[in-house]
């Protein structure tokens, strides 16, 4: 059997915060860094380039930016919906809490249908990330963001679903396990609030 | 919270009706439990340092004998790598590039941190467990899938990576099929060491026992937490960078691609625009923290065998951990030392040479604390004190030599020379890998139940401590000689040609460095079932993890322990015992 | 333990209830934020201007998302500690590597 872990619920009485919490919030540091070496990237890419894009015109005519502003909404009210989750396991609602979570995920689809829109319309002009680093760059950004917006699905799918029975028998736990994805999820918008003007506007 | 486990392996289960014997995959295999992963991590460490190990070998023959046949082996390797028995250009780049990402990723991190970090830690904190038991068993099986898919990057059509362990583009993207298996290895390793660095940095913050507080941890708690923060921050950027290189590589982008590269004659049809020195400061911004990742657990693990084996306290022990701190965050502005020359304006070579000199002091200190510690102790020259001492005069000539490479002035000359690689083998072999030797002989017992053998061990340490010096020590004038590093055939140059003789006496050195841990091989085995066995505390000392039994049982201890004093508590004046255990309640 | 403003852990569901305004409050920001920045952009304001007001509304966004959605607000100590670290390297790895890259530098002579 696996031993009892002393915080995994209760917060440690002089961090104030259980395990659980310390854990995510120290893996968004890890991705912090890991797209402020992304971001390091385009900054370094973009002021040697002689133009950008490279093709000439503005990034605001070369990508979609009223796709782009619909997303970032999309994004932003399943930020939204993701925080009355957490609070309907606050309030003791789990069937709010199905559904405002059922809304996080399904508004994370949107999004991603939107990308695939977005990427299939590229590709469809030839421009392949291969194309010049505008490209690149917008398709790795995107893309990576993307992978993180997938694994946030399948975390919160999982919450949605086989996760709930932690429920009925350790309500406090659950609650803090969709803190936590919520934090994770937080973040995913976070990234976006900065990918998109970055990429789209300017 | 802890069940009753003696340390004869019964399982007692009165008091705890849930207990029931895991199945043998779920014990041994998909093990939640620190010690056993920490095992689990240390044992194929060991393996990969020894592959890693014989890739050298085999290189060694080439500098030794240039353009010879290697005997027998040669004819085993097949005609694609050693045709004719003589060694390919290619196949020595490919052994180069991974001895060092076989040493450095798979060898050293996942001893000193996954092995030892993992089986110690928690119990020197008093813990049951690491704060996620089942994130640390991923973080295991996502680093031993990595170590063996980086192995069978051999078996790829063009052979493995060969461009270095630094991978620099353009060279690396343009590369073969390896180099893409090298990037799809890192991205399983790194994420093995994010995982891990979450679970210790929580692990060492909530589950420590009641009265153990920040100042009464062991050195090595410290050293392994400052660690955990370096690679949680610094690992990042080189995965990015990794992504960047695949894409490079199997997307056909130009990240690291300049415009009008040209390959053998031939434009590269890429877009360009991109720049070879991004990858450079990503890949660097991780690989200088790194450096002090393979460091540090190694000095935590030299401070705990000074104290114990001189039966007195640490000398500076707040000073210690204000130093290892501040090397910790140091460790992350100086990483364009390595790019000098690179082209670098002078503010920033200043800016790089300035914080590289500054980082100078906090390993200076260490070392003094380290030394003043042995003044006036009542020193038990033991297996594991011989590689600790024997740790100081190492880590200083390895720390010294580098400062002429941090001074851009010299570093013009001495850049990618032999000296280089004289200057990181002394902190890493000699360094690093004695500390760790040190480790396993110190803390056998606990796993085990059993001490290793001393004569053996004394025969590893001395055989082992004239042989890496023989190896390492001529690199130095290899390198002021001017002979490049990486270089397939020495005697090609003049200058090369001048310390030529040189490289025998290295070759021999690490072929006798080689026969030289043969007595440490087989003491490990033999030592499980013959060695001398021992109870919870045989070294008579004071941290926690003595309190448990040999080896601990399920959940570690068999009452919930409790911290009374600091952790050196040594020589006491007025007390009976030479030691004062920290979980010893008597005043 | 503290308990601060928003210490959610010991409010019962009524209580909590409380704290909804400010979420729904900063969701309307956000997408009133949204609307601003892309506003901006129609502005074609000269480059240095352009990235500096979207990165200004930029952090704005990103401050309530993580002060009020993340908590940051009222988190502990021991948060802050990591992130500062990490805020400071955040910095250092994006703009040292253009810093250095960018440098007007001389050449070696004949080259």
């Amino acid at each position: 059997m696996e031993t009892a872990i002393p915080y995994t619920v209760k917060p440690h009485p002089v961090t104030g915060i259980p395990n659980g919490k310390f854990g995510i919030w120290l893996f968004l540091a890890s991705e912090v860094m890991l797209f402020g070496a992304l971001f390091s990237s385009y900054v370094l890419i973009r002021t040697a380039a002689p133009h950008w894009p490279y093709d000439g015109g503005l990034s605001s005519e070369t990508l979609n930016v009223p796709l782009g502003t619909f997303n970032t909404a999309v994004l932003i009210t399943s930020s939204i919906t993701m925080v009355l989750a957490w609070a309907s396991c606050k309030m003791g609602d789990i069937s709010k809490f199905r559904l405002w979570m059922a809304a996080t995920i399904g508004l994370s689809l949107v999004f991603l249908v939107v990308k695939y829109f977005e990427y299939a319309d590229k590709f469809h002009h030839e421009h392949f990330p291969s194309h010049d680093n505008f490209y690149g760059i917008y398709f790795v950004l995107t893309g990576l963001h993307g992978v993180h917006i997938v694994g946030g699905v399948i975390v919160n799918t999982f919450l949605l679903t086989v996760g709930t029975r932690l429920w009925k028998t350790d309500p406090e736990h659950f609650t803090n396990r969709v803190e936590n994805a919520g934090l994770y999820w937080h973040f995913v918008d976070l990234v976006w609030i900065f990918l998109f003007p970055s990429l789209y506007l300017l | 919270m802890n069940e009753h486990h003696s340390g004869n392996g019964h399982a007692h289960s009165h008091g705890d009706p849930g207990h029931h014997e895991l199945p043998f995959w779920r014990k041994y295999i998909f093990s939640v439990d620190h010690k056993v992963i920490g095992i689990q991590y240390a044992v194929s460490a060991l393996v990969f340092l020894l592959l890693g190990f014989s890739l050298m070998m085999l290189m060694r023959w080439q500098l030794a004998y240039p353009l010879q046949p290697l005997p027998l082996i040669g004819k085993v390797l097949g005609e694609t790598v050693m045709p004719g028995g003589v060694m390919a250009p290619e196949f020595y780049n490919q052994l180069g590039a991974m001895h060092g990402t076989i040493m450095v990723f798979m060898g050293i991190v996942p001893l000193a941190v996954g092995g030892f970090g993992n089986f110690v830690v928690p119990l020197q904190i008093g813990a049951p467990d690491m704060a996620f038991p089942r994130l640390n068993m991923v973080s295991y099986w996502a680093f031993l899938p990595g170590g063996i898919l980086m192995l069978a990057s051999f078996f790829a059509p063009g052979g493995a990576a060969q461009s270095g362990w630094t991978s620099y583009p353009p060279l690396s993207d343009i590369a073969p099929t390896g180099q893409t298996i090298w990037l799809l290895a890192m991205v399983l390793l790194i994420t093995s060491s994010l995982l891990g660095s979450i679970n210790f940095i929580v692990t060492i913050v909530q589950l420590r026992a009641r009265g153990l507080t920040f100042w009464r941890l062991p050195f090595f708690v410290h050293a392994q937490f400052v660690t955990s923060f370096l690679l949680l921050l610094a690992f990042p950027p080189l995965e990015a960078a990794s992504v960047l290189q695949l894409m490079d590589r199997l997307a056909g982008t130009s990240f690291f691609l300049p415009s009008g590269l040209v390959v053998s004659g031939e434009a590269l049809k890429v877009a360009g625009g991109g720049s070879p020195l991004l990858w450079q400061h990503l890949f660097w911004f991780l690989a200088h923290p790194e450096v002090y990742v393979l460091i540090l657990p190694g000095m935590g693990i030299v401070a705990e065998v000074i104290a114990n084996n001189t039966r007195k306290p640490l000398w500076g022990y707040r000073l210690l951990v204000y130093s290892v701190i501040s090397l910790g965050f140091l460790s992350f502005v100086v990483w364009a030392h390595h790019m000098f020359m690179t082209g670098m304006g002078t503010t920033m070579s200043t800016f790089f040479q300035t914080t590289t000199m500054i980082i100078s002091v906090p390993s200076v200190v260490i070392l003094t604390c380290f030394i003043m510690s042995l003044y006036g102790g009542n020193i038990r020259f033991t297996t594991p004190m011989l590689f600790a001492t024997a740790f100081l005069p190492m880590f200083a000539i390895g720390g010294l030599t580098g400062l002429p490479l941090g001074l851009t002035a010299s570093d013009i000359y001495l850049h990618d020379t032999f000296y280089v690689i004289g200057h990181f083998h002394y902190v890493v072999a000699p360094g690093s890998i004695f500390a760790l030797m040190a480790g396993i002989y110190y803390w056998y017992p606990k796993a085990t139940g059993r001490k290793m053998d001393e004569t053996l061990g004394k025969i590893h340490f001395w055989l082992s401590f004239v042989a890496i010096n023989v190896v390492f020590m001529p690199m130095f004038f290899q390198g002021m000689a001017g002979l490049s590093r990486r270089l397939y055939d020495p005697t090609v140059y003049a200058h090369g040609r001048g310390v030529q003789a040189l490289n025998v006496v290295i070759s021999w050195g690490a072929w006798g460095l080689a026969l030289a841990q043969i007595p440490f091989i087989v003491n490990f085995f033999l030592s499980l079932k013959r060695g001398e066995k021992v109870a919870e505390n045989p070294w008579h000392a004071t941290t926690l993890e003595w309190l448990a039994p040999s080896p601990p049982g399920h959940g570690n201890f068999l009452a919930e322990p409790v911290v009374y004093r600091d952790p050196y508590e040594y020589s006491v004046p007025g007390k009976p015992n030479d030691y004062s255990p920290q979980f010893v309640a008597e005043g | 333990m503290d308990a601060t403003a928003a210490d959610t852990h010991h409010e019962s569901p009524e209580e909590f209830k409380k704290h909804l305004g400010k979420y729904y409050a900063v969701f309307v920001a956000l997408l009133g934020l949204t609307a601003i920045t892309v506003g901006v952009s129609y502005l074609k304001l000269n480059r240095p201007l352009a990235i500096t007001v979207a990165l200004i509304i930029a952090s704005v966004k990103a401050g309530l998302v993580a002060g009020v959605f993340m908590h940051l607000i009222s988190e502990k100590k021991v948060i802050y500690a990591v992130l500062l670290l990490t805020a400071l390297f955040f910095l250092l790895v994006l703009l040292l590597p253009s810093f250095t890259t960018l440098e007007p530098h001389h050449s070696l002579p004949g080259t």
